[in-house]
């Protein structure tokens, strides 16, 4: 021995602290380095896989970054028009009511082209669930003002920022549906802090849990950063977030088992 | 056994005869003239009977890609509308084609365009033969003619959408989907199991059990090359359902020295079109489509041939005659009669125009 630490001294076992699920596939991310939509890939894909779904699992890819997402996500995936999502899954749910169902969307897939299925939907109380990544932007074509661009926030279609006479405010949609009858759970999380990242996945779990319940829809906003949108370095842009998002998106719970949280 | 007769609307009979052919979910939104298709279906809680569900969505656009999502899982899947909903539906119908997806839709079609009118129309042919939606894509399209027609059309459609991977449009209007006639109703074959999905479908996306790899149901691919060799294989598709599916009915064609071509409402009128003719002694006949995609282009290019001249009679200003045209031989007399906007040209009128312009004194 000369003192070199292997590789196969390394890979043990009792050395194994994290090891990704095998419902994340290995193919490289498509997204940008710092973006949030690969850990919440991957913590959605942990808790169908300790809740033991993996084969009674099928999600739905929308259009947008996360349009790929079935080239990641390692259960049965169908990919929808833009928008049209919470259509496929009410459809698959109701035709199969014993499978796990999930709907994974960002904001201009869900809160702008999508609108009247993302609220028919949540109305419903169709027994699926919605994930909604917010990061304000439409990333994928390139950074466009999306319907949850920040007032006076700049995009490639807002350059002078966000004017709210003319473009309209940005819509708080996860407010909005947690108001209909047909939602149990609301929730709004984040992914770019260790901690964030624990209680995004207990809220996932939560979730997918009260889908099995079939009480109603359980949605789970997640704010994200898009520091490539957002023409910001990817620390920079997690800081960003915290300052100017989370204010008008506040973290937490907005309804639980069916009842809206009073906020003091 | 003896076969249950019942005297029913078009749409009745359709709505009657997808349960029977063991679907496995409807999706609709209302629209005149076929919303009774959805009532019909609400009231007979066919999710009693056979666990056939019955979703009234939000729209058009949603119920189409609500046909994606269930197709998607190899369920037997349809939704019923009239023309601007079918418009509507036309980007889903690309994906659905896009995604190699079994499902069946009809449209009870009426006079255009924009909101139109209520009353019956055929405008809607170029919509529905040449693609619809974006991209290079045929749905499979048969028109019935009758009631019975529209009974028949729910299990025949589901059986080739199945065979082909492929949308199936039933292609009717406000006046065969609203009129009345007796119908035989046949036997209620099963829903399939999801294991006998799992064991026919192994592209649905049903779960991965079984250890299988999973499923994926997408019409994107971002690779070119790749994307080409996907398109490259819908064409062939298309070419074996044109060698193979085209259906048509001759009415007195072997005789005949004219004949009308027509589909769907019009081919009945023109029967006694064909009656006034042959009263006075002209040898018309009856090229009736049943299949408008694949339309029978060898069939019309005989009839070119044999008769002195065809008449395309259309309720449109002349859609179905660019196929005739298209495929008949050069020098043949091919006029269109029509009427717009949901008239609905009579026996005699298609007559006197025959007579003036194909019969010389």
């Amino acid at each position: 021995m000369d003192g070199t630490i292997t590789k196969e001294a390394i890979f043990k076992p009792e050395n194994i602290v994290y090891k990704k699920t095998s419902l994340m596939t290995d193919n490289i991310l498509s997204y940008c380095p710092g973006c949030g939509h690969g850990t919440a890939h991957r913590l959605i894909m942990e808790v169908i896989d300790e809740m033991g779904l993996e084969s009674e699992t099928i999600g739905i890819a929308p259009v947008g970054c996360s349009v790929l997402a079935y080239e990641f996500m390692n259960v049965d995936m169908q990919q929808a028009a833009h928008g049209r999502a919470p259509a496929h899954a009410t459809a698959i749910k109701r035709l199969m009511p014993h499978k796990t169902v999930f709907a994974y969307q960002g904001d201009g897939d869900l809160a702008a082209i999508g609108t009247a299925e993302t609220i028919h939907a949540c109305n419903r109380g169709e027994n699926f669930t919605t994930f909604f990544i917010n990061n304000g932007i439409y990333g994928m074509t390139g950074g466009q003002m999306a319907p949850t661009t920040l007032p006076g926030m700049k995009s490639s279609t807002s350059p002078y920022g966000r004017d709210l006479k003319s473009m309209g405010h940005p819509i708080k949609m996860t407010e909005l549906v947690a108001q209909l009858p047909g939602t149990y759970y609301v929730t709004r999380q984040a992914v770019h802090t260790p901690a964030a990242v624990r209680k995004a996945k207990k809220a996932i779990r939560k979730a997918i849990e009260i889908q099995q319940m079939n009480v109603g829809l359980s949605f789970v906003e997640i704010v994200s950063n898009c520091n490539s949108g957002w023409k910001m370095a990817p620390v920079q842009s997690n800081h960003w977030m915290e300052e100017n998002m989370f204010p008008f998106y506040p973290l937490g719970d907005i309804k639980v088992d069916g009842k809206l949280i009073e906020k003091k | 056994m003896e076969k249950e007769l019942r005297l029913m609307k078009g749409n009745e009979a359709f709505a009657e005869a997808v349960i029977r052919a063991g679907a496995d979910g409807y999706f609709g939104y209302p629209i005149t003239p076929q919303s009774e298709v959805m009532e019909y279906l609400m009231a007979q809680k066919p999710e009693e009977q056979t666990g056939m569900i019955v979703l009234q969505a939000e729209s058009e656009v949603a119920s189409i890609n609500m046909l994606y999502g269930g197709a998607g899982c190899g369920k037997r899947v349809l939704t019923s509308s009239s023309s601007p909903g079918i418009s509507l539906m036309q980007e889903g119908l690309s994906y659905l084609a896009g995604a190699e997806l079994p499902c069946l839709i009809m449209n009870a079609a009426r006079g255009g365009p924009g909101l139109g009118t209520i009353q019956p129309g055929q405008a809607d042919y170029f919509q529905s033969v040449k693609g619809g939606g974006h991209g290079d894509y045929r749905i499979i399209v048969i028109a019935p003619a009758s009631v019975q027609e529209m009974y028949d059309s729910a299990k025949i459609g589901f059986d080739l959408a199945f065979k082909y991977r492929t949308p199936v449009l039933v292609l009717t209007d406000g006046a065969t989907g609203q009129m009345m006639e007796k119908v035989y109703i046949g036997e209620q074959h099963p829903r399939l199991t999801e294991e006998e999905i799992k064991e026919k479908y192994p592209w649905a996306t049903t779960g991965k059990s079984g250890g299988r790899e999973r499923n994926i149901i997408t019409s994107l691919d971002l690779d070119p090359y790749r994307h080409e060799r996907h398109n490259i294989k819908l064409q062939e598709k298309y070419k074996t359902i044109e060698e193979n599916e085209v259906v048509f009915e001759e009415i007195n064609i072997e005789d005949a020295d004219y004949a009308i071509v027509a589909y769907g409402t019009t081919s009945r009128i023109c029967q006694k079109t064909m009656q006034l003719a042959r009263e006075k002694g002209i040898k018309l006949g009856i090229f009736r489509l049943i299949s408008l995609w694949p339309f029978p282009k060898k069939e019309i290019r005989e009839l070119s041939k044999k008769v002195k001249g065809i008449l395309c009679v259309e309720m449109s200003a002349g859609q179905m005659i660019e196929d005739v045209r298209l495929n008949s031989v050069d020098g043949a007399h091919i006029q269109h009669y029509g009427r717009m906007g949901g008239v609905i040209p009579s026996p005699t009128e298609i007559f006197d125009f025959f007579e003036k312009n194909y019969i010389k004194d």
